[in-house]
């Protein structure tokens, strides 16, 4: 927004009637001054300072637990800050409720959507602003007002198609829509692009921009420095509850960034040699998944798995991925194809998990919290999940408990889970520590194929790194491991061979040298690839 | 960020059933003083009658016994992730089994008996929870529905088998005729009399020790072996079971069974340590006092004892009040028992907050 715009007179006059300086065109569009939290023993925030330009795209960025989320839900008013104040357009306000927030023109995008998935688009918008107690006339106005809206912005959306019916791209949109309805002057996205495609994340950012023009300010929530670097004008760095820095964006770098969230250097490409693949460990042939409602998840996909390589599978979340993994794992039943390892057919033998295992077939789960560990249980009780009957953990009758015990000592020390104490809660550590727990897991238990889903997810920085490392050794082993991963910085990282899933399919294979984040987009997006076969 | 507050683990399983207690008696003594009774005159009453003689010891151990047995089958249960609620049912099957042992054995010397009325009240008990489970693991129907159902089915099948079959001859009510000498339980007072302890003679017998040992074997199972290990994987998280290759619907049914067989143990005190023959409605809701039992103990054998000890006297003081207070009748006695259920185990939530709060300032440093 110009600042040509000079003091407004009527802040002239009535500066000796209020004590706080009424709307102020040139003020930021947020401050946040002071802002402490705790919740208990955690520090949740540190007398957190944070300026937004009106007109302005800014970037908020850290790791998991770094504070990010309380800072944003307290401004939204879901937590009350133990200190400080929020000023919007340099007036100060109490927020108290998402509803106090609206009124002081904030709105939020939340990562995963607050929509009536029954409800048509335009009802999700209107509800709870319905405008009395006769709905139709409600309606009416909010269509012509959306259709204003829409036009302003780029922000076309069919009003009167039931939410469900809609790709996730443009239930994103509903969401923003219904911010700006209710007269978001700021918007907060919190980690946006979790579920979409590169592309469809830069048509958000370059409506992003479209708001920016019209002197809407944006704050973007996300952990991927990508984004921050392709939409944001400035970017506040957090780490443990504090700001560390705010920097222009242009005058950063990823690495500058990633070096201030974690406190020290990072790597962030994979270090590896170029893979040597062996024989085929695993071979996966017209495999078929149906989900509950018999609709197919996982439709004719074939791939061999060798020795010594990693194959990456990309894709947006939800194109069949999860029910690959499920069905490849033992948990899922497929309904027609074979899965071949070590000369056993596993679908048509009927293999469960365990007897899996016993094949050296490893998994770590895509969603450890859901699947992969039990929360209330102590790390060493995790420690030893899937694996509990194996004869080094029993003794006649009883579990041997200091076996247990030392055993967990030992996967804690190779994989440097911290704190490394056996027999706390699970649910105490951090998200990093109790992927790398479950990492040791089934890493130690010298699996000839292993299975990944989201290595990383809910991982800092830090341990990315380690966990990719711990990836890579495995190959170099001699291993074959399959990779699922939403995050496509790390399918082209860690990945020698990638393939594309789109709607249950395998749409394209792909060599890492011939992969690029545009092909692999396009690929997810559904596009074929010519690299199939 | 928003998760419950977190006590310490010897709070939680010390402070916070105390405070849940007081705020029981403090609303239990509003309610004697509403009826028109001194509170205090009650108390006292009630803790002479649970605690004050030989006499009244035994019978709370004699009641606890009971409850020992119902909440060790629902907490079992339980940490498998099911909800049983028919403890009342597999306990009045399997007191059917074992007393038909100890009808058909009636010449038997004790220590052959014993084994076989253990054995036959486990199984009928397992039997009974065998069905619920079963439906629960193949067919998907919730085991709560079903266990209360089970629960009148077993309630009309013994009532119907009392009243037509197994009657004495020439008697009025519905009940059986005694067991022999060589099938009943021992006292507890006969028992201590051996080693020159002298007691009380009370309904206190020999399926006490037994319910103790009975903890300690669920103990052992669940926290120690590998088939416990899975139970317990099963009822925490069942996808992270399905993960490790344990399967939930073995795990259902056999945590079922164990559980009908924990109650179905209930016959080894109720008929064969104090009424010695079959009779109708023998279980006298104390397959219902084990939820609460086992939801007070945290669902773990020591709290379940201690629990088991707490309504032992609360069914045995509140019978002496209810005898000494006119005013106070048996129904009195049941609205606070509720109270103790409501406030140690429905709300103990509400004491959770304010005590970590507590906690939590003073003990900053540790």
């Amino acid at each position: 927004m110009d600042s040509v715009v000079g003091p407004c007179p009527l802040c002239v006059h009535s500066r000796s009637f209020v004590a706080e300086p009424p709307d102020h065109p040139s003020a930021p569009a947020l401050e946040l001054r002071g802002i402490d939290k705790r919740f208990g023993a955690v520090h949740a925030n540190r007398a957190v300072a944070l300026t937004v330009a009106a007109g302005s795209i800014h970037g908020l960025i850290g790791e998991n637990g770094a504070g990010k989320s309380t800072l944003m839900n307290i401004v939204y008013g879901f937590h009350r800050p133990d200190a400080g104040e929020i000023r919007v357009r340099g007036r100060r306000v109490e927020i108290h409720s998402p509803q106090d927030a609206i009124r002081a023109g904030i709105g939020m995008v939340h990562q995963h959507f607050m929509l009536v998935e029954n409800f048509t688009v335009l009802e999700n918008i209107v509800l709870g602003v319905e405008g009395g107690r006769r709905l139709r006339a409600g309606l009416a106005r909010a269509r012509t007002e959306l259709a204003a809206l829409a036009r302003d912005y780029g922000l076309e959306v069919p009003l009167d198609t039931v939410v469900s019916e809609l790709p996730v791209g443009l239930q994103q949109r509903v969401e923003i829509l219904k911010a700006l309805h209710r007269g978001a002057e700021i918007l907060i996205l919190d980690e946006p692009t979790a579920v979409l495609t590169p592309q469809e994340a830069d048509a958000l950012f370059a409506m992003l921009g479209r708001l920016r023009a019209q002197g809407k300010s944006v704050i973007l929530v996300t952990h991927k420095l990508r984004e921050i670097m392709a939409a944001t004008d400035r970017v506040t760095v957090m780490r443990q509850g504090a700001v560390v820095g705010e920097v222009a964006t242009r005058a950063s770098s990823p690495r500058e960034l990633a070096g201030m969230m974690v406190g020290r250097a990072v790597l962030l490409e994979v270090d590896k040699a170029p893979a040597a693949p062996g024989a085929p460990l695993l071979d996966v042939r017209r495999l078929e998944v149906r989900d509950r409602f018999g609709v197919a998840r996982v439709k004719d996909v074939s791939f061999a798995l060798r020795a010594g390589e990693i194959v990456g599978v990309a894709g947006v979340a939800g194109n069949g991925q999860s029910e690959l993994l499920e069905a490849l794992a033992g948990i899922r039943a497929p309904s027609a194809g074979e899965i071949r390892l070590g000369g056993r057919d596993l679908v048509r033998e009927r293999l469960g998990p365990r007897e899996r295992r016993a094949l050296g077939l490893a998994h770590v789960p895509e969603d450890r919290l859901r699947m992969g560990v039990v929360a209330a249980f102590s790390a060493e009780a995790n420690a030893i999940l899937g694996y509990h009957d194996r004869a080094c953990y029993n003794r006649g009758v009883l579990m041997d408990r200091a076996a247990i015990a030392e055993d967990c000592g030992r996967k804690m020390a190779a994989f440097d889970v911290r704190p490394p104490d056996p027999r706390l809660r699970l649910g105490s550590f951090s998200g990093g520590n109790q992927q790398k727990l479950v990492l040791a897991r089934e890493i130690d238990a010298d699996p000839s194929v292993l299975l990944v889903g989201q290595p990383t997810r809910g991982v800092d920085i830090g341990a990315i790194e380690f966990i990719h490392r711990k990836l890579v050794a495995l190959r170099d082993a001699g291993k074959a491991l399959l990779v699922v991963s939403v995050e496509l910085d790390e399918i082209l990282g860690l990945a020698d061979r990638i393939l594309v899933m789109h709607a249950g399919e395998i749409v394209g294979e792909l060599a890492r040298a011939d992969a690029t984040e545009k092909t692999l987009g396009l690929m997810m997006a559904g596009v074929k690839g010519e690299g199939h076969a | 960020m928003s998760a419950p507050a977190k006590l310490p683990r010897w709070a939680d399983y010390t402070l916070l059933p105390v405070a849940g207690l007081l705020a029981a008696l403090l609303f239990s003594g509003l309610v004697v003083k509403l009826v028109g009774e001194s509170p205090w005159a009650a108390l006292r009453l009630f803790a002479a009658g649970a605690f004050g003689s030989q006499e009244s010891i035994g019978y709370t151990l004699y009641y606890a016994t009971s409850y020992v047995f119902t909440g060790l089958a629902v907490a079992v249960a339980y940490q498998a992730g099911l909800f049983n609620i028919g403890a009342e049912g597999q306990a009045y099957i399997g007191g059917l089994g074992s007393g038909l042992v100890c009808l058909g054995l009636g010449g038997w010397p004790f220590y052959v008996v014993l084994p076989l009325a253990v054995a036959a009240g486990a199984v009928f008990g397992a039997a009974w929870a065998f069905v619920p489970g079963w439906l629960q693991a193949k067919r998907g129907s919730h085991v709560v529905i079903t266990t209360i159902m089970f629960n009148f089915v077993a309630a009309a099948a013994m009532t119907y088998l009392l009243v037509n079959v197994l009657i004495e001859p020439g008697q009025q009510s519905p009940e059986t005729r005694e067991f022999a000498a060589g099938a009943t339980m021992p006292a507890m007072s006969a028992l201590l009399a051996k080693v020159g302890i002298v007691f009380a003679d009370t309904p206190l017998n020999l399926a006490f020790v037994l319910a103790l040992a009975a903890a300690a074997g669920v103990w052992v199972f669940v926290w120690r072996t590998r088939w416990g290990f899975a139970l317990r994987v099963a009822g925490g998280n069942p996808a992270a079971a399905v993960y490790a290759g344990i399967r939930p619907s073995r795990v259902t049914i056999g945590a079922m069974l164990l559980s009908g067989a924990l109650a179905g143990c209930l016959g080894l005190n109720e008929l064969m340590g104090a009424q010695h023959r079959i009779l109708i409605d023998f279980p006298g809701g104390a397959g219902f006092v084990g939820i609460a039992v086992a939801l007070m103990g945290r669902n773990h054998p020591l709290g379940i004892v201690l629990a088991a000890v707490l309504f032992g006297a609360l069914t045995q003081g509140g019978s002496q009040l209810s005898f000494d207070m006119p005013k106070i009748n048996r129904d009195m006695v049941v609205v606070i028992q509720g109270l103790v259920i409501l406030f140690c185990g429905a709300l103990d939530g509400a004491f959770r907050a304010p005590l970590a709060r507590l906690l939590g300032r003073k003990g900053g440093g540790g």
